[in-house]
């Protein structure tokens, strides 16, 4: 069975598991079994990565054992994605002015957009936004949040091209208390996590705002692109060792590509997801909610 | 997770090596570690599923089961299929014919299309061409501006854009190099999903409009299991020519590049190494493969072992233990064969049959040691070890700025291995032409 499928195409294998899903409906133990094969394949597929697959594989086997009813499988599998995001989920957090949040990440992964489309759900809430153009090392990172800014309406906080990222935080932290700015929003540079030096960078600005007063920055996003493979666990342990994180945000879900590293990132290291970026507009960003988001991983798999 | 598949696989076939031989079920355990090395590495699940299919033939063919060193070569084996699977037959090259010649770059958000726009243009020029480069990114906020900034840079000719549409912008640019004598243009589009039809017809309709000659697919080298969707997708509704992928500097596996060449046969051709216009390198297969594999430079080192050892030495040496007519010179010989691979302790730590040779004596000095030893001999006495007696030593000693005492520890350490050598050849026990010169304590 597992051969014949070897040499089946991918839309094949998919008609094969919804037929195995919806022939069976409630599984028997001897289906169990042999629909194993068949999760792990959805769940390697969807980037959730060999350690991740394995240990919900054990928690369904236990869960399974748990219950004497014969259940629908399904269900089973969901409700133990979803708690392992919800073990890791953070609501937002009261505001206390200034709030400022840093947005970091590899090179990009959507940095400058989710912060733009920060920008854009912080103004409708009525807040007073500053946007912080920090990433003055690529060409036009500046111009490009600056255009953002622009259109959505909100003060933009420029920066001279070389100029060293940690006195612009400082700046940026200065007018935010001078003029009275609630949110502080700073765009930084994208950066792969083993370059140590301009990690170290990052870490310098954070020091910077947390040295204005102990409690900023409130927020560190880590931008992930939905589309990235097993790095991204990679990139969030560096990322959270030597920024401590407070969140990730996962781009480009409007994509084919499913995310699903995300649950070795909340199992490994209980980074709690935050956001989920839909698009490109403004508009385009969304609160993470555990259970569509694993509805929607399973969804794309079983019922194409 | 599986940093070091060689480890692995080493702890698997150490108790086989006793045994000499593999069992089918050997083989399978093997796989099974290099489907997770695979799947750890982002390989597409189901393309790992079609070439572990296909490595069962080769894993249990004679080469592996009758091999010496079954774990290496097993090994071996996966690397040579995966190298063999990326690499392409045809010189990489980028085409620039037409006049003027045309280059697009596509591909999703943020896979770093606008500065390997750069990057090649920085490649052509090394080569006499000189690009105009063309952005055709109207949707980015500031997308031209980069463009712009990053050609004033590097002193690339840029395109100074006054139309609004990007038919319009290719057309004219085409012209404008015309004019200018610049070949060829670099069209830099936006980013857009695979799936994004609308977005995709406009890369249709320039393709149509302008017939570029090289079509890039530019991908990031962090992709996951999408890259087979991504790949499939692009080729299916605009086709490229060949694969450039970005942010190699990192360390991501990389394993969507097997998966991209190996659901769309297209070529990758060049890869990104940083952010800076010269940051751009040829791919070479086999330090891809070895990089899915996990493998650091072991592929390369396990290419060169093999070739300078296997064969033919290691079968004279072999034939010389069983006539006893291994001598001191052979001996030299391996050590320096051993040598050219690399710093010794370096070589032995990577060779996963090696691991299980904790005990012997490696390191480098040591080494270096026994080698001026046998240097201070005459090829008499390499040749006859025996006729070496006691002035003599002292003599050997004393050129090889060495004690006799040392001198003593590896004429014996030579016996020592000369009689196991022998007994090993003459049984059935496998030896292990890399655990050759090291004497066991
Ligand atoms: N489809 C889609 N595209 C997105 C999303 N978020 C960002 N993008 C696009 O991805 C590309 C890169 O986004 P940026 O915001 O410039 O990324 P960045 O991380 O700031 O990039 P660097 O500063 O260059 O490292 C842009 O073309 C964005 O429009 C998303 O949720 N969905
Ligand atoms: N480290 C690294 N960064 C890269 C590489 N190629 C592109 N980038 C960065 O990735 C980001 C997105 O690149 P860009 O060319 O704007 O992508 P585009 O949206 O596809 O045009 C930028 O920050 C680039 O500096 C690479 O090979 N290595
Ligand atoms: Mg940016
Ligand atoms: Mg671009």
């Amino acid at each position: 069975m597992l051969l014949e499928k070897i040499r089946m195409g991918l839309s094949k294998t998919r008609e094969k598991i919804h037929e195995a899903f919806l022939s069976t409906g409630i599984f028997f133990d001897k289906d169990f079994e042999s629909s194993i094969p068949v999760f792990e394949e959805i769940l390697l597929s969807s980037d959730v990565g060999v350690k991740a697959t394995n240990e919900i594989i054990a928690r369904l086997k236990e869960r399974r054992k748990e219950h004497e009813k014969r259940e629908d499988v399904i269900p089973l599998l969901s409700q133990i994605l979803i708690n392992l995001l919800i073990s890791s989920e953070k609501k937002e957090e009261e505001i206390i002015h200034p709030y400022t949040i840093l947005t970091v990440g590899v090179n990009g992964t959507g940095k400058t957009t989710t912060l733009a489309k920060l920008a854009k759900h912080f103004k409708d809430k009525g807040e007073h936004v500053l946007l912080v153009a920090a990433d003055t090392y690529r060409a036009a990172g500046v111009e490009q949040l600056y255009l953002w800014g622009r259109n959505i309406g909100v003060d933009i906080l420029k920066s001279q091209i070389g100029q060293d990222p940690a006195s612009i935080a400082f700046d940026a932290i200065e007018s935010a208390f001078t003029k009275e700015y609630t949110v502080v929003l700073i765009d930084t540079a994208g950066r792969l996590h083993t370059k140590k030096n301009l990690m170290e960078e990052l870490k310098k600005m954070k020091n910077v705002l947390s040295k204005k007063r102990e409690d900023l920055p409130q927020e560190i996003f880590l931008i992930l692109d939905a589309t990235t493979g097993q790095n991204a666990l990679s990139q969030a342990k560096i990322f959270k060792d030597v920024l401590d994180v407070t969140g990730t945000i996962l781009t480009k879900i409007d994509g084919t590509a499913k995310g699903g590293i995300v649950f070795a990132i909340s199992l490994e290291l209980g980074i709690p997801i935050r956001y989920i970026g839909i698009g490109e507009d403004v508009d385009d960003l969304i609160e993470f909610e555990p259970d569509t988001f694993v509805a929607s991983l399973l969804e794309g798999v079983v019922l194409q | 997770m599986f940093e070091n598949i060689t480890a692995r696989l080493s702890e698997i076939f150490k108790s086989l090596r006793r045994k000499g031989k593999l069992s089918k079920k050997d083989i399978e355990n093997g796989l099974k570690d290099i489907r997770l090395a695979l799947l750890e590495a982002d390989v597409n699940y189901k393309v790992v599923k079609e070439f572990i299919a296909r490595l069962e033939k080769s894993a249990t063919g004679e080469r592996v089961l009758k091999s010496f060193t079954p774990g290496e070569t097993l090994l071996r084996v996966v690397f040579e299929e995966l190298r063999d699977f990326l690499s392409s037959k045809e010189k990489i090259e980028i085409k620039t014919d037409g006049r003027p010649g045309v280059v697009m770059l596509i591909g999703l958000q943020g896979s770093g299309k606008t500065t390997t726009a750069v990057k090649v243009a920085h490649f052509l020029r090394k080569r006499g061409r000189k690009s105009l480069l063309v952005p055709c990114d109207l949707k980015r906020p500031a997308a031209a501006e980069q463009l712009k900034i990053m050609a004033e840079k590097g002193e690339f000719p840029f395109y100074e854009i006054k139309e609004e549409t990007i038919e319009k912008i290719g057309l004219a640019s085409v012209e404008y190099a015309k004019k200018e004598g610049l070949s060829p243009v670099i069209l830099d589009t936006a980013g857009r999903l695979h799936i994004d039809d609308a977005m995709i017809e406009e890369l249709v309709h320039l393709k149509k409009l302008l017939s570029p000659k090289e079509i890039l697919l530019v991908l990031d080298s962090m992709t996951g299991q999408d890259a087979v969707n991504i790949g499939l997708e692009f080729q299916k509704k605009v086709d490229f020519d060949g694969i450039v992928l970005t942010k190699m500097d990192g360390d991501a596996r990389g394993g969507a590049a097997f998966s991209l060449r190996y659901v769309t046969k297209r070529p990758i051709k060049l890869i990104g190494t940083g952010e800076k216009s010269d940051d751009l390198e040829f791919f070479h297969a086999d330090r891809m493969a070895s990089r899915i594999l996990g493998m650091g430079d072991l592929s390369t080192l396990v290419e060169r072992a093999t070739e300078v050892i296997e064969k033919e030495e290691a079968e004279e040496a072999a034939k010389k233990f069983k006539e006893d007519r291994f001598t001191l010179e052979d001996f030299r010989k391996q050590i320096k064969i051993l040598q050219k691979l690399g710093p010794l302790e370096k070589v032995v730590g990577m060779i996963p049959g090696m691991k299980s040779l904790s005990k012997v004596d490696v390191n480098g000095d040591a080494i270096k040691r026994i080698e001026s030893i046998i240097n201070s001999m005459t090829v008499f006495e390499r040749n006859n070890p025996k006729i070496i007696d006691g002035s003599r030593r002292k003599r050997i000693a004393a050129g090889s700025g060495t004690t006799v005492s040392e001198v003593n520890r590896l004429l014996k350490d030579f016996e020592v291995m000369k009689r196991m050598m022998k007994q090993f050849s003459k049984g059935n026990i496998g030896f292990s032409p890399s655990s050759f010169p090291f004497p066991q304590k």
